[in-house]
């Protein structure tokens, strides 16, 4: 490590400030005690009541099917959208128009569907969820795999069509392979990110259909009970395995 | 000879034309269109719902009134934006005292320990959010670690009132940020020009002057875009205030949340979301003048 001197200083008090906190959530999770905060010998009793909590397990099937459809459509239209502007379109502003969604405030996004789904008479549910994360979603993954495009070179599609291959040959012998480690860090980007998002599900979510996030909410918002401990060390075991994975998966394809 | 060989390229040429129109609209095409449904519609209906008059259940009465706006300038409502930038400008400078150098710092690493340090700054940003925000209600609770640390250490003899604070506020919000305040610094300082560095200490400049002459205007519009990724979303966070605030501190993000899920007065829920949005905007353009005046002044000088 080169010598980077009084610099240590504030490089330490960032990784204390962002990890301590994770930290002693995970520790408070093997917690014995029922006050979350007090320390009262190791126990894994709040997993185990945790698997037992119908609110809990009923937010995490909601949230797992928002997720997983998420996922799926973001990242096929993510994909489509990345390859039509950066090889056909090449224009700074549609690509600035399609990664809007990831940047505009999550608030403004989501009163702002409220007010649209509202309007058209959609009832609020699951569905209206999934489509409001598929919209930044998609702009995720399309960041991702723009960023892939700007790395390989177009010049083996030239050659593929060149040779007779038609569109659709090229397109999924040549095209897609190509991009494929931008498309599955996208992928599970976004998965992520519809796992953990609160505030526009807040706004779409019908009141009979919670997302896990909106259990937490209301569950913190009520109380501490350690069981959100045992929860938040799952939720971030989740997240952490996910980014790390994308990232790794981006960058192992990088020095090939 | 000649001729025929024009008629054939016109004829590839128009028909390559109709190809990539065509593959435009298959790559492009359903995802604008979902992004112009799901995004620029909704974002244009606040707009226009901010000129009609409340609805009695949300929702607006299609009558024009321009009362939304100027409500904006209630002492009540003016007090909650002058609490709010206090709060997210203290947030903003703290992020910023903090970030600069630890992404310093990180630009003087290995180019593995880079990759390192950088991917350990953002994992916490792809964490649930209100786990993260959950863990301070932890820490900072009277019976919390932070408190009975501080009381075994015998430097309080009393577990301090750290929670529902303005301070436990800004730390929070410190929290969810700071990654987005590392990141575009980050990424400034790694372009600003190593040869320009180089040239101002081979002319005799010692390290503070190569640092405050050359360097620190140079990251300058990372640093401000860091900034602006810290202010405006510190505005609109309702959910930080609520559970860190104990709802003792209201920010912008609770007053628009509140109109439109309990006031149910969206037109002007949608005028005090508008001027976040506005603020961002007018914020993002003073960022991009600036930027344009130190860039081109390092081009000159080089």
């Amino acid at each position: 490590m080169p010598k980077i001197g009084w610099l240590r200083l504030p490089l330490t008090l960032t990784y204390l400030f962002l990890y301590t906190p994770i930290v002693v959530l995970v520790i408070m999770s093997f917690n014995a005690s029922k006050t979350p905060f007090v320390w009262k010998g190791f126990s894994t009793r709040w997993y185990t009541e945790l698997f037992q909590d119908d609110l809990i397990r009923q937010g995490f099937i909601n949230t797992m099917i928002v997720a997983v459809s998420a996922t799926i459509l973001a990242t096929i239209l993510g994909t489509l959208l990345a390859i039509g502007i950066s090889r056909y379109f090449r224009s700074a502003i549609l690509e600035a128009y399609a990664l809007a969604p990831a940047i505009i405030p999550d608030l403004a996004l989501a009163i702002g569907l409220l007010a649209f789904f509202s309007l058209m008479g959609v009832t609020l549910s699951l569905v209206s969820v999934l489509l409001s994360h598929v919209v930044f979603g998609m702009a995720f993954v399309a960041a991702v795999v723009i960023a892939r495009m700007g790395q390989t070179d177009s010049s083996l599609e030239e050659a593929s069509r060149d040779l007779g291959g038609n569109a659709l040959t090229t397109f999924f012998k040549i095209t897609l392979p190509s991009l494929a480690p931008g498309i599955i860090a996208g992928a599970l980007l976004v998965f992520t990110l519809s796992l953990d998002e609160f505030v526009v599900a807040y706004f779409t979510n019908g009141p009979a259909t919670p997302t896990l996030p909106i259990v937490i909410y209301s569950m913190v918002r009520f109380g501490v009970t350690p069981e959100i401990n045992a929860l938040a060390a799952l939720l971030l075991l989740v997240s952490f395995t996910f980014v790390i994975s994308a990232q790794r998966i981006t960058r192992l394809t990088d020095s090939v | 000879m000649s001729t025929s060989t024009k008629t054939r390229t016109n004829g590839g040429r128009g028909a390559s034309r109709r190809r990539a129109l065509r593959a435009r609209a298959i790559f492009a095409g359903p995802g604008l269109l979902y992004i112009t449904a799901f995004m620029s519609i909704p974002l244009i209906l606040i707009f226009v719902y901010s000129f009609f008059t409340r609805g009695r259940f949300g929702g607006v009465v299609w009558e024009f009134t321009s009362q939304n706006y100027s409500r904006l300038f209630e002492s009540v409502y003016v007090n909650v934006f002058v609490s709010s930038i206090a709060i997210a400008g203290t947030t903003t400078l703290l992020a910023l005292l903090l970030g600069y150098p630890t992404a310093y710092a990180i630009t003087r690493l290995s180019p593995k320990w880079r990759t390192i340090a950088l991917v350990l700054v953002v994992l916490p940003f792809w964490t649930n959010f209100l786990i993260r925000t959950y863990a301070w209600i932890i820490l900072l609770n009277s019976e919390g670690p932070v408190n009975s640390g501080l009381l075994s250490l015998g430097i309080i003899g009393a577990p301090l009132g750290l929670l529902y604070t303005p301070g436990a506020v800004i730390v929070g919000l410190l929290y969810a940020y700071l990654p987005l305040v590392v990141l575009p610094i980050y990424a400034s300082l790694e372009r600003a020009d190593r040869q320009l560095l180089e040239a101002a200490s081979n002319l005799g400049a010692n390290r503070f002057r190569a640092f405050f002459d050359v360097t620190l205007p140079l990251s300058l519009p990372g640093a401000m875009i860091g900034a602006i990724f810290v202010f405006v979303p510190s505005l609109g966070n309702f959910v930080v205030p609520e559970l860190l605030g104990g709802g003792k501190t209201v920010m912008v993000g609770n007053l628009i949340r509140d109109q439109f899920l309990e006031a149910r007065d969206w037109p002007f829920g949608a005028v005090i979301a508008l001027s976040v949005v506005a603020l961002l905007v007018i914020l993002f353009a003073i960022q991009a003048a600036i930027a344009r005046r130190i860039n081109g002044k390092a081009v000159t000088r080089a």
